[in-house]
């Protein structure tokens, strides 16, 4: 059985098998925000192929209500960037059967916390197509979803749900921590044959990063890998999306005491790249997961246990996992509290070395 | 763009002479054209009305349609018995809907697509699936035993109603991609009371996309009977809320709903917006093997019901026309025997499903975590075979 380590499933055209060397012949640097980075990659894939077309609420004049499809409406038309009815169900189960006849729709969910009346067609039907017909009909469809909190909204706004999503056998799970990722994962999970959920950290949604736009600008790297961020030696700590930056600023931090700590962005949140996890913490010895939602049932357990099977020996502690409380997501004015921060994350690598 | 579709029902309106309200309104009675004893009903009798009247198809196309009626009821009653011998885990009968069955295939061309329900197996195969192949869901040997881009044919839904989305989804495909494509979506009465039924019709509407949406209203889901469904003038009524035309129409009367439904794909496919048909049918035998009809309704209704079967009333229809000879009939009746046959050497045949299978087609490559699960799997099975 062949398996894609490192081959995006539906690669970007010039997808080198290794990463290629970062030189300045090849490159086309720009600095744009996340939001802008997955615009322009939304705009280069319904350039390149007819056959994509977004659709969701609020996506057409407005550009959606976090601007993400500004002016694609304008550029390529109606029929090609959707206004539907406000149905989540049906915008991911008309995606079906457009995908059913050619066509790779982008579907794009308002908010985290309203994906939810359409996560009926999600997991019983997106999910299952593919191995309900042994592969006969493949259904590219893509679902972007702002996630997370911190950005002093009301309920239903500030979700974390992508466990449910990874725990759903079928779907690829990606979440971009930076422009230049967000701009290539986006354009890598629309070319995937299988169903790709995009989370988009919506409060970093304005963070700016260089992005290469050019041809092999993606240097070989599939949306389906993790990705060392920060090399250490002493822990790791594992994130994704909006805490990448917060684990980042962690391991600065830990650097001024003398600790040199690996940061390592997990993109994939399914399939999760265990060999990446796995060098990192045979490495280090060390590692704490973090992610917003609620530890309990969360992602971290599954990368805690899967690297206790894989690497015991190794390890000088216990993996620790570093999450929200087991809650409904608190109300704004609480919600610093309840989000992993700095501190949290420090404390919990001061528990490894404690061990 | 609902300026559009009202344009379009506004001119639908018009060409047969009435106002758009009165369009999209189904007619005050139900579309019956041949009566339960097999007689043809007088015009008044037959419910037309103005834009609401319906010409009885050519006498081949009954002819073609009885025929797949004698096989469809032949399949029904073959399967239930492979049940009750064990061979297949279980099968939801279409018993006493096969008019139903056969016009959703019979009113479709060639490049047009249908999404049925578990219950629809006689409609699936009706439309060319090998009647084998429709049955490898119910063996329990894959969740779908055909590729559906083949056959323009969706693998029968359980979760109710999700496929009516899907239909919608392949219909606005045809409209980008500027074909004539027309679908046939099927549910039940009760799963009309989920959010994707709502959903489907609004959307179809809202995109003024080419689905006919046919709702076999056999009075119950399960055991809950339809004034727990709705309390609706009728289920056809709800199409005008969405801006949509609806029709009722006899589910016994194998002509009636073939005339309704071959206007409604002419209509459709020339543009004039999607449509709801309602037919008024019975599941004659239990939801499935593993239901007991007798807790929650009659005998005497079940009675009533068998008084109108449809293989019956077109058979008498047909014959007094003078259309279908005793030859004829006993042909059909072969060929349904021989289809009969087809099932249960298929069904009798012993397979043996592959557990490898199962990680193959889950994503289109697998993934390095299945790969090892497969892997685990692999050797599991050859440790067992070793002891
Ligand atoms: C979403 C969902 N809920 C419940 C069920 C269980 N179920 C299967 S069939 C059925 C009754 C459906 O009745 P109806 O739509 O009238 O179709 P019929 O079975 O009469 O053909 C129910 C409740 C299901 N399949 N899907
Ligand atoms: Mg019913």
């Amino acid at each position: 059985m062949t398996t894609d380590t490192t081959t995006p499933a539906g690669a970007v055209p010039g997808t080198a098998a290794g990463p290629a060397p970062v030189t300045g012949a090849g490159t086309a640097l720009e600095t744009l925000t996340i939001a802008k980075a997955i615009n322009r990659a939304l705009a280069d894939e319904l350039a390149a192929d007819e056959k994509v077309l977004l659709m969701g609420e609020d996506i057409g004049s407005l550009g959606g209500v976090y601007r993400v499809t500004e002016g694609l409406k304008a550029r390529f038309g109606a029929d090609r960037v959707v206004d539907s009815p406000l149905a989540e169900s049906g915008i991911i189960g008309t995606s079906i059967g457009l995908a059913l006849r050619g066509y790779r729709p982008v579907a794009e969910i308002q908010f985290d916390g309203f994906v939810f009346p359409g996560f009926n067609q999600i997991t019983t039907q997106l999910a299952k197509m593919h191995a309900r017909t042994r592969g006969a009909a493949t259904v590219p469809v893509t679902i972007r979803i702002p996630y997370g909190g911190g950005i002093g909204s009301i309920e239903h706004h500030s979700e974390s749900p992508e466990a449910l999503f990874a725990h759903t056998a079928g779907l690829r799970v990606i979440t971009p921590s930076n422009a230049h990722d967000a701009y290539w994962m986006t354009r890598q999970g629309i070319r995937s044959q299988d169903p790709v959920i995009i989370f988009e950290p919506k409060r970093r949604y304005w963070l700016k990063g260089e992005v290469d736009v050019s041809a092999d600008g993606h240097r070989g790297v599939s949306a389906f890998q993790a990705q060392v961020v920060r090399e250490g030696t002493d822990a790791t700590i594992a994130a994704w999306g909006p805490l990448v930056p917060v684990a980042l600023a962690a391991a600065n931090a830990a650097a001024e005491d003398g600790r040199s700590i690996e940061v390592i962005d997990l993109r994939s949140l399914s399939p999760v790249d265990f060999d990446a996890l796995q060098a990192s913490v045979e490495k280090t010895g060390r590692m704490v997961v973090t992610h917003e939602a609620p530890t309990f049932g969360g992602l971290g357990g599954e990368i805690a246990a899967r690297l206790m099977e894989r690497s015991f020996l190794h390890l000088e502690a216990p993996i620790l996992r570093v999450g929200g409380f087991h809650l409904p997501y608190p109300p704004s004015r609480v919600e610093e509290q309840y989000l992993p921060d700095l501190d949290r994350i420090l404390d919990a690598v001061d528990r490894t070395f404690a061990y | 763009m609902s300026d559009d579709v009202r344009t379009d029902i506004a001119e639908a309106a018009r060409s047969f002479g009435i106002t758009p309200e009165d369009y999209m309104l189904p007619a005050r009675h139900l579309i019956r054209i041949v009566d339960q004893d097999g007689t043809v009903l007088s015009t008044e009798e037959q419910g037309a009305e103005p834009g609401h009247d319906y010409p009885v198809p050519a006498d081949e196309d009954l002819l073609e349609a009885y025929r797949r009626l004698v096989a469809g009821r032949r399949i029904n009653d073959q399967n239930s018995a492979l049940v009750r011998q064990g061979r297949m885990a279980v099968y939801p009968s279409s018993h006493g809907q096969e008019a139903c069955q056969v016009a959703a295939a019979a009113c479709l061309g060639e490049g047009d697509w249908l999404f049925p329900t578990y219950r629809d197996t006689v409609a699936v195969i009706s439309r060319g699936v090998d009647p084998v192949e429709a049955m490898t869901i119910f063996r329990g040997d894959w969740h779908g035993g055909f590729d559906p881009r083949q056959h323009k044919v969706g693998i029968q839904s359980t979760p109710l109603t999700t496929q009516l989305l899907h239909a919608v989804g392949v219909a606005h495909a045809a409209r980008l991609r500027g074909e004539d494509t027309v679908v046939v979506a099927m549910c039940g009465d009760g799963a009309t009371s989920e959010g994707d039924f709502h959903e489907a019709l609004n959307f179809a509407a809202v995109f003024h996309l080419p689905v006919i949406f046919f709702v076999q209203n056999n009075q119950y889901a399960i055991s809950v009977p339809l004034a727990r469904q709705t309390v609706a003038p009728s289920l056809a009524h709800k199409a005008v809320g969405y801006g949509m035309a609806g029709e009722r129409v006899d589910g016994n009367d194998l002509v009636a709903l073939l005339a309704v439904l071959e206007r409604g794909v002419r209509l459709v496919r020339g543009g004039a917006g999607p449509l709801l048909v309602e037919a008024h049918t019975y599941r004659i035998q239990a939801h499935t093997n593993a239901d007991d009809a007798t807790r929650y309704r009659e005998d005497a209704e079940v009675q009533e019901w068998l008084a109108k079967d449809p293989v019956k009333r077109m058979r008498t229809y047909l014959t007094d026309r003078g259309l279908l000879t005793e030859e004829l009939q006993s042909r059909y009746e072969q060929e349904a025997e021989d289809i009969a046959s087809a099932l249960r050497e298929g069904m009798n045949r012993e397979s043996t499903p592959d557990p490898q299978d199962l990680f193959a087609h889950v994503y289109s490559v697998p993934t390095p975590q299945l790969a090892e699960q497969s892997a685990m799997l692999a050797e599991e099975l050859s440790r067992e075979e070793a002891s």
